[in-house]
């Protein structure tokens, strides 16, 4: 109970989390209808990668402008494994060759690439989604962070990484669907994903994952290795010096962010019913970077939060002024970055919590000074 | 799944945490209760009073796409003004209300979402791209949507949700393939297009014919990445090959490079025999007239197109949206949506989705378009005419072909 009382950072922390669940498993649920609730899931998902370039970025100080590609990742293994599911015999029978996804019929592909098979395993495609980013993270990770990659150049890399693998996976459009990508997905083993009751089980299963990952950061944080990271981000040569290999935490956290994006992801082709290219590029890359600095680069709930508020004014300002929102999106950051640079959850340790404090200690100083008073009267 | 969420919830140390999330899975549970009465009432559940009838339309206005679906957004609010104008749909006028989808796949399927979930619109008029399309599709299947897509594409898509008011694959390739053999007895063919479904599924179609049927040859097929300004090459290999034909599809803005660097390179109208079939009035306005001389493009639309129904149009078009403004083959294509929309909900006598669509398909709704009549076939396609215009420099076409009626074959057998 203490233990856990100090992973999740003390009283403050877990309240924190508290209200968080709170408001993803009770308020949503409640006050939202389906269609809406669907979209603060897929907002969820991005949050994913906040959560992640929060360990990465606000706690490694590495920064990464290409988590894109491992939400991708997680995003593409489950479509695939959905969409072979989706292209059983039967119904793709017009096709030339039945039994292959559609997108491969249109492009002359005439039988399944030999990567696509293991895909007709659930377990596997579990796997995958966790493993594969892992890997390709640590790959990354090792070549640059063994030769002392870091900083800006670091960042530039990541960034020229999500453009190559975008390149290629609408350029390789008869294996992975190109631009239009991997639509048209229905059932997960025979679980019709597209109803309303399978729409709040995912959910569900989405918001427990997101605070799962977030339990799971915190644990991290929590033990010497957390402390080093941070030890490394602000003075990484005091702990080279120390003996410690400075690469090999980099690596660590880089594929930890890259596994905890790649989960969203596959939430993310779960919820939204189809995987695309345009969604693991440059731009969305920063977007989660953006997130990440709205909620407070520094706090695992505030990424949530971040996702949440940037994702929500954009549906709202294009609901309300579909050729001009793209203006107040951009005020947005700004004022962001100007008034609160340490995000929302600077703002609320700044602003409110001294206040909710203060509020607090009164009411509590309250009844201690009473209760002296109706002794006496007693008396 | 649900286990997971169970699982979670249990093993989660804390007391207050556990009761919290327990809390929250029945929350949700209850909740699931509640609105699983929902779906049925939203698909009876269509906007319309007896004053009014809402419509979404959902194009890109902001983003790469946006210079494209601009005249399709016209053309289609064209329309509803002047259907409003005669007293709108079954007595009742059409309020429409505009999403944005950003050029962004995933953001029309939200969209498209909202309109119909949220807003409960009788129809959708909007999309252009094919991705944008397919992201769409399994949202209005699922709520019974409609939707009037525009845009001229590959076809191998049938949809019941959709009325497809472009030309499919067929209708712009077989015709004008014909007419170029014929006229100009080319027998050698070079194909070029941008590296996505709609160039590519063309052209399977393309060398087919022109293999099977033509008994031509060709001589070179090429796919340049989609935003490639970089032709160099290609043209080199054209000018080694010397085909009777260059048929091309690159779309975007890859297109204003190719047919610059062509004349750059000498070739032209004058010498070179080019049929396109991606550059419409608007895309002439970026690349310019006088790149495009003498070169011809495959459309069931022109501007140019002299008939008083066009005429009529076209200064309609012009009053509302500015003489300037280039009416392509798809700003046509989308002026006929809501017209077609109109006809398809008289005939049913309701708004009602399943009974619009059993008139969709009963192949009786005509219409009298600025491109002549049209027929709406129980294929949810169009039965329209073919046109060959050839390109002059002010950026408008002459028309020196114009087809029979073609009847529209999305599953073309042996292709």
């Amino acid at each position: 109970m203490k233990a856990l009382g100090k992973i999740l950072g003390g009283k403050a922390g877990a309240m924190d989390l508290l209200v968080i669940a709170a408001i993803i498993f009770v308020v949503f649920p409640l006050g939202l209808d389906i269609f809406r609730l669907n979209l603060v899931g897929k907002y969820l998902t991005f949050a994913y990668c906040a959560v992640g370039l929060v360990m990465l970025w606000g706690y490694g100080g590495i920064l990464s402008l290409g988590q894109g590609v491992f939400f991708g990742i997680g995003g593409y293994c489950m479509a695939m494994f959905l969409k072979l599911e989706a292209s059983d015999p039967v119904s793709t029978a017009h096709q030339t060759t039945p039994g292959i996804p559609d997108f491969m019929d249109w492009n002359q592909v005439t039988h399944l690439p030999a990567f696509w098979e293991p895909f007709h395993s659930f377990a596997f495609t579990l796997l995958a989604i966790v493993v594969i980013p892992a890997v390709v993270a640590y790959i990354i990770g090792v070549s640059m962070f063994k030769r002392r990659v870091s900083g800006v150049y670091f960042s530039i890399i990541t960034q020229a990484i999500a453009a190559i693998v975008t390149i290629l996976v609408v350029g390789q459009q008869g294996f992975t669907g190109g631009i239009n990508g991997i639509t048209d997905l229905k059932t997960l083993h025979g679980w019709n994903i597209n109803t309303d009751s399978a729409k709040y089980v995912l959910y569900f299963v989405n918001g427990a994952l997101l605070l799962l990952s977030i339990v799971l950061s915190k644990l991290v944080l929590s033990t010497k290795l957390g402390r080093l990271l941070l030890a490394l981000r602000d003075k990484e040569d005091r702990v080279r010096f120390s003996g410690y290999d400075v690469a090999n935490f980099k690596v660590f956290v880089f594929s930890l962010a890259a596994v905890i994006s790649a989960i969203g992801g596959a939430m993310f082709t779960l919820q939204v019913g189809f995987m695309s290219p345009s969604i693991i590029g440059i731009v969305p890359s920063i977007e989660m970077v953006i997130f990440a600095a709205i909620g407070g680069r520094m706090s695992l709930v505030g990424a949530i939060y971040g996702a949440l508020l940037v994702n929500y004014g954009k549906t709202a300002f294009s609901e309300s002024f579909p050729t001009l929102w793209l203006f107040f999106m951009g005020l947005l950051f700004i004022g962001v970055v100007m008034v609160f640079p340490e995000g929302l959850s600077g703002l609320y340790k700044v602003h409110l919590e001294p206040k909710l404090r203060q509020l607090l200690t009164k009411a509590r100083r309250k009844p201690a000074s009473s209760k002296p008073s109706i002794e006496n009267a007693g008396a | 799944m649900s286990f997971l969420s169970h699982r979670h919830a249990s093993c989660s140390g804390s007391g207050k945490l556990k009761r919290l999330l327990a809390k929250s899975v029945l929350a949700g549970v209850v909740a699931n209760g509640l609105f699983a009465v929902q779906p049925s009432l939203a698909e009876s559940n269509i906007a319309v009073t007896d004053k009014e009838v809402v419509v979404g339309q959902l194009h890109s206005s902001t983003g790469t796409m946006a210079i494209s679906e601009t005249g399709a957004i016209e053309a289609e609010q064209l329309a509803i003004s002047q259907i409003n104008a005669m007293g709108g749909v079954l007595g009742r006028k059409i309020r429409v209300i505009q999403e944005d989808g950003a050029s962004d796949w995933p953001t029309f399927a939200e969209k498209a979402k909202k309109l119909l979930e949220s807003d409960h619109v009788a129809a959708i008029f909007g999309c252009w791209t094919s991705a944008s399309r397919k992201a769409v599709l399994p949202v209005l299947e699922r709520d019974n949507g409609l939707l009037y897509y525009p845009t001229f594409y590959e076809g191998l898509e049938q949809s019941k949700n959709v009325v497809y008011t472009g030309q499919e694959a067929t209708q712009q390739v077989f015709a004008g393939l014909d007419w170029v053999a014929k006229t100009k007895n080319a027998k050698t063919f070079y194909l070029i297009g941008s590296d996505y479904i709609w160039p590519r599924t063309t052209m399977k179609l393309a060398r087919k014919y022109i293999e099977t049927v033509l008994h031509g040859k060709v001589v070179g097929e090429e796919y340049a990445a989609l935003g490639s300004t970089e032709f160099g090459s290609t043209i080199n290999k054209i000018r080694l090959k010397k085909p009777d034909v260059i048929y091309a599809a690159v779309v975007g803005g890859s297109n204003v490079s190719w047919f610059k660097q062509l004349k750059a390179a000498g070739i032209n109208g004058g010498n070179q025999t080019l049929l396109t079939l991606s550059v419409t009035e608007d895309e002439a306005k970026g690349i310019g007239g006088e790149n495009l001389v003498g070169f011809y493009s495959a459309m069931k639309y022109f501007e140019s197109l002299d008939t008083p129904e066009n005429k009529k149009f076209v200064s309609q078009f012009h009053a509302k949206w500015g003489a300037n403004a280039p009416i392509g083959d798809v700003t046509q294509a989308a002026y006929e949506g809501p017209w077609l929309w109109k006809k398809a909900v008289e005939m049913a006598g309701s708004f009602d989705t399943d009974k619009v669509v059993k008139a969709e398909e009963s192949g009786k709704i005509t219409f009298d378009a600025p491109e002549g009549l049209i027929y709406l076939e129980p294929n949810h396609h169009l039965k329209t005419k073919l046109r060959i215009g050839e390109w002059e420099s002010d950026g408008q076409a002459k028309i020196v072909y114009t087809s029979d009626y073609i009847t529209p074959n999305p599953y073309p057998k042996g292709y």
